[in-house]
């Protein structure tokens, strides 16, 4: 398994990294390397074995229902890069046409 | 009382208490400490003076009126960059979240308030916790106080190295996997993660959730002991906290026994590898804890050897889902918004402009194991690892009481020296790694200075889940026998600066 400069680039635009040519290059070389390092975990013959996504066994932690205090509209406002009449201010989210 | 910052936290609490020193000169002389060495260390990133200052003047306010005070009050803590506290930056060592201010504390700040612990200023760490060197922050290496040409360990570098350069006596890291035990183990300085669970994460930015535990640091073991049980229990902030008491740990830090103890030594750390300095402290140890009357046993835990790989596509492939909430939009950074790009141009640019070399190889080495093609041969497989570790463990426990290693394989290394080598970097955690996948409990504590190189070697304790008393019970008896035989702890042989 090769990871290739193409392969970077798509993996980049899927996690929203606007990557530049040197970085291609680079993160290729290197993401061979490690994954060539973590593709031992292939040599254990584990089908037949659980995977394990948290080491604590529990399961729908719920509290109840009630209204609590939360933090006011100023105060999560207060670290936005850009706001507006009392709301988040985001660049365009639909294309012109 | 002279030379405050030398004092343990536990007799510095004793002093405020009873009257013989203010809080208020125990915080003023850490702060000038910090003045005066950092620096050359750069532990900190953000110094709190005036809300340290306050919480000093507020428990002398208490004691001077007969209040009973919890057992450290007025003693100051460095705190890691990655846990919100309420008005002051928390950057988590990137640029991206430059000039944030949280609006709220998280579990762990909030506890240490009511703990009446004094929080002296945020400390420097690979940026969101990834790597083992802290030259990956965003803001600047920090500096091992034994020889300031090395690193201090990381992901927690700023926190260890403030206390091992008298800066702090108390200390917050946060271990994913070995981010407290690993720059402990490199500045002769204690460092616990608890069991998965066990201190809540609520407010920490989260690097691999199912890893991630934030945990003490001090200079000795009873201190250690002393910050778990301020920090640890159950919180309904954070859902994957075990509702359950804290273990004793500040009994077993007390009692310090290991008398007909089974300890095991995991025969898969160690050896090939290990540098001989600290294969040789390592050995020493043992004998010590032989001679206090433990028993010694080989154990073997086969599929430590996989560990590593597993572990390297787990926390990728958490971490690039976690720092997806870093898109510029409801906090941090915005780069690139010019009024004419898209919402996701200004994403990608925001992320490239915000992000470090280390966390963007990461999300990248996630976003790829966990795309479809992939996700059965890199992710399931690596947690089916995790299922196999976790029963190697489970095996071991039930023979022995505690199982050991050395916590790294080297001393520290010089600055630079494995930056642009990934994977001679992911090598530091090869033993601390296989604890935060089981989720249980270890301990690094100092034993020694590898005779090669003059610098501290870490000694690592692991306790099943839950069992955290055990560490304590055992470091303690280890660190008292070695102080015994010194004279003096460790760290007093650390440099002057």
């Amino acid at each position: 398994m090769t990871i290739s400069r193409d392969d970077v680039a798509h993996l980049g635009r899927l996690a929203r990294l606007e990557l530049s040519e040197a970085e291609l290059d680079h993160y290729a070389g290197q993401l061979d390397v490690i994954l060539q390092s973590v593709a031992r975990i292939s040599e254990v013959t584990a089908g037949d074995i659980p995977p394990m996504s948290h080491p604590v066994p529990m399961v729908n932690v719920f509290r109840e229902d009630v209204v609590r205090p939360s933090l006011s509209r100023d105060e999560v406002l207060a670290g936005a890069p850009a706001a507006e009449d009392d709301r988040f201010r985001v660049p365009r989210i639909l294309d012109e046409e | 009382m002279s030379d405050l910052i030398r004092q343990p936290a536990a007799v510095l609490a004793a002093a405020i208490a009873s009257r013989e020193v203010t809080a208020v000169e125990v915080t003023q002389a850490h702060l000038d400490r910090i003045t005066t060495v950092d620096e050359q260390v750069h532990a900190f990133l953000h110094v709190t003076t005036e809300s340290a200052l306050a919480q000093a003047r507020s428990v002398d306010l208490r004691i001077a009126a007969g209040e009973q005070l919890g057992p450290l009050a007025g003693v100051p803590l460095a705190l890691k960059d990655v846990l919100a506290m309420k008005g002051e930056p928390t950057t988590a060592g990137s640029r991206i979240l430059e000039g944030w201010r949280p609006p709220y504390d998280s579990t762990v700040v909030e506890r240490l308030r009511a703990a009446d612990i004094v929080i002296l200023g945020k400390t420097n760490m690979d940026e969101f916790a990834m790597g083992s060197s802290t030259e990956h922050s965003a803001y600047g290496p920090t500096h091992n106080p034994w020889d300031l040409d090395r690193i201090p360990g990381g992901s927690g570098g700023g926190s260890a190295a403030a206390l091992a350069a008298f800066e702090a006596p108390l200390a917050i890291g946060t271990d994913t996997g070995g981010s407290i035990r690993q720059p402990a183990s490199v500045t002769g300085t204690v460092g616990v993660k608890p069991t998965y669970g066990g201190v809540s994460r609520y407010g920490q930015i989260a690097l691999a959730s199912s890893l991630d535990q934030p945990g003490p640091c001090a200079r000795t073991v009873l201190d250690t002991a002393l910050l778990h049980a301020a920090i640890g229990g159950h919180d309904p902030m954070d859902s994957t906290s075990i509702d359950a008491p804290v273990p004793g740990v500040v009994e077993a830090a007390r009692r310090a026994d290991v008398q007909g103890m089974r300890i095991g030594v995991v025969k898969e750390l160690g050896g090939d590898g290990y540098q001989a300095g600290v294969a040789q402290r390592y050995a020493e140890a043992l004998e010590v804890l032989q001679g206090l009357g433990a028993e010694i046993v080989e154990v073997s835990c086969p599929h430590m050897e996989y560990a590593l790989g597993a572990y390297y596509l787990i926390l990728p492939s958490e971490a690039s889902s976690n720092l997806a909430r870093f898109d510029g939009m409801r906090y941090g950074l915005r780069a690139g918004d010019d009024g004419q790009r898209s919402v996701e141009q200004v994403m990608s640019i925001t992320r490239e402009a915000g992000f470090g070399s280390e966390v963007k190889r990461r999300i990248i080495l996630g976003t790829y194991a966990l795309s479809s093609g992939y996700y059965d041969a890199y992710y399931a497989q690596a947690q089916r690892i995790r299922t196999l570790i976790t029963r190697d463990f489970d095996a071991a426990f039930a023979k022995v009481d505690v199982l050991v290693s050395p916590t790294a394989p080297t001393t520290a290394f010089r600055l630079g020296e494995k930056l642009d080598d990934p994977i001679a970097m992911y090598l530091n955690d090869v033993a601390t790694i296989p604890v935060n996948l089981a989720g249980i409990c270890a301990m690094s504590l100092p034993v020694g200075l590898a005779p090669e190189d003059g610098l501290p070697v870490g000694f690592q304790i692991m306790a099943p889940a839950m069992a955290d008393e055990r560490l304590y019970l055992a470091g303690a008896a280890l660190e008292a026998a070695l102080v015994d035989e010194w004279g003096h702890h460790l760290i007093e042989e650390a440099p002057a600066l």
